[in-house]
């Protein structure tokens, strides 16, 4: 098969493409101390988190955007976006689905995931976030019974005050970076998660983003307790209409696992990619960080990135508490002219802390992928241990794939392994699979969901059937 | 069944076929025999559909079609099968899934209804047995780590599964001890049927002391030389490629 056909089979239109035609309650573009303000007052937050934004803000001044990723894109102008948009009829917020805008409706069923059925699918709770306000919240009652609190974060910081006082920017700073800061400062909105002590929670909870609102930003904040001995498992999904401009997201995404806590994040992203050019993509920069605070505590991460024009992104675990694990699996798929820095940090603390890292790369057509990870462990992290196994997959010759691990232990009785591979979707792979009658797409994306399959099996069932099915669809495209 | 008129093929320019002419019928096997770069894979490729040899002259005719004119994955759906000289590993994928996939691939194209996974499952316990491979064999990937013979003899289950109505076999011996080139061997009488055509490629005359072909085939220098009944293989093994290229 010549590249030609090879970046045929990849290429294919946005599936999502579409934009719903609901009349937004926006602020004007740019950003000051009074958008700040004017932010903080639409939301009706109280002061101290107004002052917290300010904060964050005036650091968010004296920084620079980050330089050191392998990625090319314009300086993003801040001022000619917009940092606030909400559905209009916000003040009466629906009750139920039935009151919710039937074109909202629409949209998550072009996007196949109608709220009717969902609601039906037993042990998924869905907080589904349209542009910057969360205005459907299910499955509360059961949740509430079990102690559990899943709520959008706005709401939170009126329900749960102290807790959001005592976690908010606890696990990421305001001023751990560039995009963090402005996210500390402009937040719009996301999820609130407590698991109290002792509680598994009894469904997989999950958020579906999805910017609508051209020009503007999206700062998604998140942020995720988990006491004592509890357990819950997060699901995340994006898609995002097609559009002209860039769209920056800059989301952060905040976790805290006590003793003998195990929090799993699992994410699938599919923000728009941009066309073949690159043109009107996505930027994503997220910061998302847990920490394993109590002893035995446990947080894993599992990413299927495959959206896009930017993506710019390290899920990290501090790992605090003796015996704390932390885990790391990411499949990042970058095609068009897409560009994928990504990776994790795994900071080990506490004695015999052990982290897993397993990062898949996919290139195709002009994708430029990057893996940057850091493998960390301080003096006192004894017998910690960390393995890393780091692969790239490129398909055709235009595009590429980078490894920067960096290794950073200052105590001897560490052990560190680290494997890395980069291999082909070869002819003789695809023409072995063509000749037992599988179709050339089909002999494609057996190949590629091989080379997956160590971070697809560790998706939630439901999940991973999505993944396979989105990674089925971005690979795909009219063959010859 | 299949009819090779004057073919021509290259590769990167490089000539290797220089006007084979072949003609297979139904039930028939005919052995390939020929010195090393003499063209014997190639033609089995060229036959399979591969991409990087451009054909340049002559026709194949197929059950009275243009084969020439199908990509691989149609040829498979024909009836085609290619046993590889050297299996490609599929890392990830599991041999019962892509088994699986192919067997329903095919069916799908021969309007037979998906084989459902109970039945399949059946099917091939029949026939992992008929090769004396462990049911292990299907939960490991794609020929990842198999040992040569085992990669053969993955070849001819496969074969055994798809139920080819021409198979092309490319030094499906090469790689095997005295064992396994027995299973591998009976493996292939097994699917001997007066429907049913083999070709097959080898440089060596033991695969043929088990799969007794009905003709034998002497290709060197792109071209088939000579060819003759069973004793012709025995005379190869006797005189040597050049005493008969000489001859």
């Amino acid at each position: 098969m010549s590249n030609q056909d090879i970046d045929q089979l990849v290429d294919q239109d946005y599936k999502y493409g579409f934009v719903t035609d609901i009349e937004s309650d926006t602020l004007p573009p740019g950003l000051n101390e009074d958008v700040i303000r004017e932010i903080s007052k639409r939301k009706g937050e109280p002061e101290w988190l107004l002052e917290w934004r300010l904060e964050a803000y005036h650091k968010w001044l004296q920084m620079t955007p980050p330089d050191w990723a392998h990625l090319e894109y314009p300086a993003i102008d801040f001022q000619t976006m917009s940092y606030f948009s909400a559905p209009k009829n916000k003040d009466d917020a629906p009750k139920s689905l039935d009151e919710v805008d039937p074109a909202l409706i629409e949209t998550y069923n072009k996007l196949g995931i109608p709220l009717e059925e969902q609601k039906m699918l037993a042990g998924v709770a869905v907080d589904a976030v349209f542009d910057s306000v969360s205005v459907v919240t299910t499955f509360k009652e059961k949740l509430h019974e079990a102690g559990v609190v899943f709520c959008p974060l706005s709401e939170a910081v009126h329900s749960h005050p102290e807790l959001v006082k005592e976690y908010l920017g606890s696990i990421v700073p305001q001023n751990d970076n560039y995009f963090a800061a402005l996210n500390s400062a402009v937040f719009s909105d996301g999820s609130f998660v407590y698991i109290p002590k002792g509680v598994t929670c009894p469904m997989e909870l999950s958020t579906y983003f999805r910017i609508n609102q051209q020009n503007t930003g999206q700062f998604e904040r998140t942020l995720i307790i988990a006491e004592d001995s509890s357990y819950v498992s997060y699901l995340e999904g994006c898609t995002a209409p097609q559009r002209d401009e860039n769209q920056l997201h800059a989301a952060v995404v905040e976790l805290v696992a006590m003793d003998d806590a195990e929090i799993k994040y699992s994410t699938v992203q599919n923000w728009f990619a941009g066309d073949d050019e690159g043109k009107g993509g996505i930027y994503n920069f997220v910061t998302k960080r847990g920490e394993c605070r109590g002893d035995r505590s446990k947080i894993s991460w599992t990413q299927l990135e495959t959206g896009s024009a930017i993506t710019w992104k390290y899920p990290s675990c501090v790992l605090k508490g003796a015996d704390s694990v932390g885990e790391f699996y990411s499949v990042a798929v970058a095609g068009k002219k897409q560009q994928a820095d990504t990776g994790t940090k795994m900071i080990h603390i506490g004695p015999r802390t052990r982290s897993t890292i397993i990062s898949k790369g996919i290139s195709t057509a002009r994708g430029q992928n990057a893996y940057r990870g850091l493998v960390k462990v301080l003096p006192g992290a004894t017998d910690a241990r960390n393995f890393t196994q780091c692969d790239s997959l490129l398909i055709g010759d235009q595009c590429g794939a980078h490894t920067f691990p960096y290794v950073e232990a200052a105590e001897p009785s560490a052990n560190l392994e680290h494997e890395a591979t980069t291999s082909k979707v070869s002819d003789d792979q695809l023409f072995y699979l063509r000749t037992r009658g599988m179709s050339e797409e089909d002999a494609l994306n057996m190949v590629v969901n091989g080379f997956c399959k160590d971070v697809f099996q560790k998706l939630p069932m439901e999940f991973a059937v999505e993944a396979e099915a989105l990674l089925g669809i971005t690979l795909e495209g009219a063959v010859g | 069944m299949l009819v090779i008129r004057n073919l021509h093929a290259r590769v990167d320019d490089k000539p290797i076929l220089k006007g084979i002419n072949l003609e297979i019928q139904a039930g028939e096997v005919h052995a390939i025999m020929g010195p090393n770069g003499s063209g014997k894979s190639t033609l089995s490729s060229v036959l399979a559909g591969r991409d990087e040899y451009e054909v340049t002259d002559g026709e194949v005719i197929y059950q009275g079609q243009n084969l020439l004119e199908l990509e691989p994955e149609e040829r498979a759906w024909a009836g085609i099968f290619l046993s590889f000289q050297y299996p490609v590993e599929i890392p990830g994928v599991k041999n019962i899934y892509l088994l699986k996939a192919a067997v329903n691939a095919v069916r799908e194209h021969r309007g037979q209804p998906e084989l459902k996974a109970g039945e399949f499952l059946k099917l091939v316990r029949e026939k992992l047995k008929i090769m004396q491979m462990d049911e292990a064999f299907l939960h490991r990937n794609v020929n990842e780590g198999f040992s040569g013979g085992e990669k053969k003899r993955n070849e001819i289950l496969q074969m055994q599964l798809l139920e080819p109505t021409l198979a092309l076999l490319d030094e499906t011996d090469s790689g095997l001890d005295v064992d396994a080139l027995k299973i591998v061997g009976e493996g292939i009488n097994r699917m001997r049927d007066p429907s049913r055509s083999v070709l097959l490629v080898t440089h060596y005359q033991r695969l043929l002391d088990i799969v007794k072909p009905d003709y034998v085939h002497v290709l060197a220098d792109g071209e088939i030389k000579l060819s003759g009944d069973f004793t012709l293989a025995e005379r190869l093994e006797r005189e040597g490629y050049e005493g008969i290229e000489a001859a």
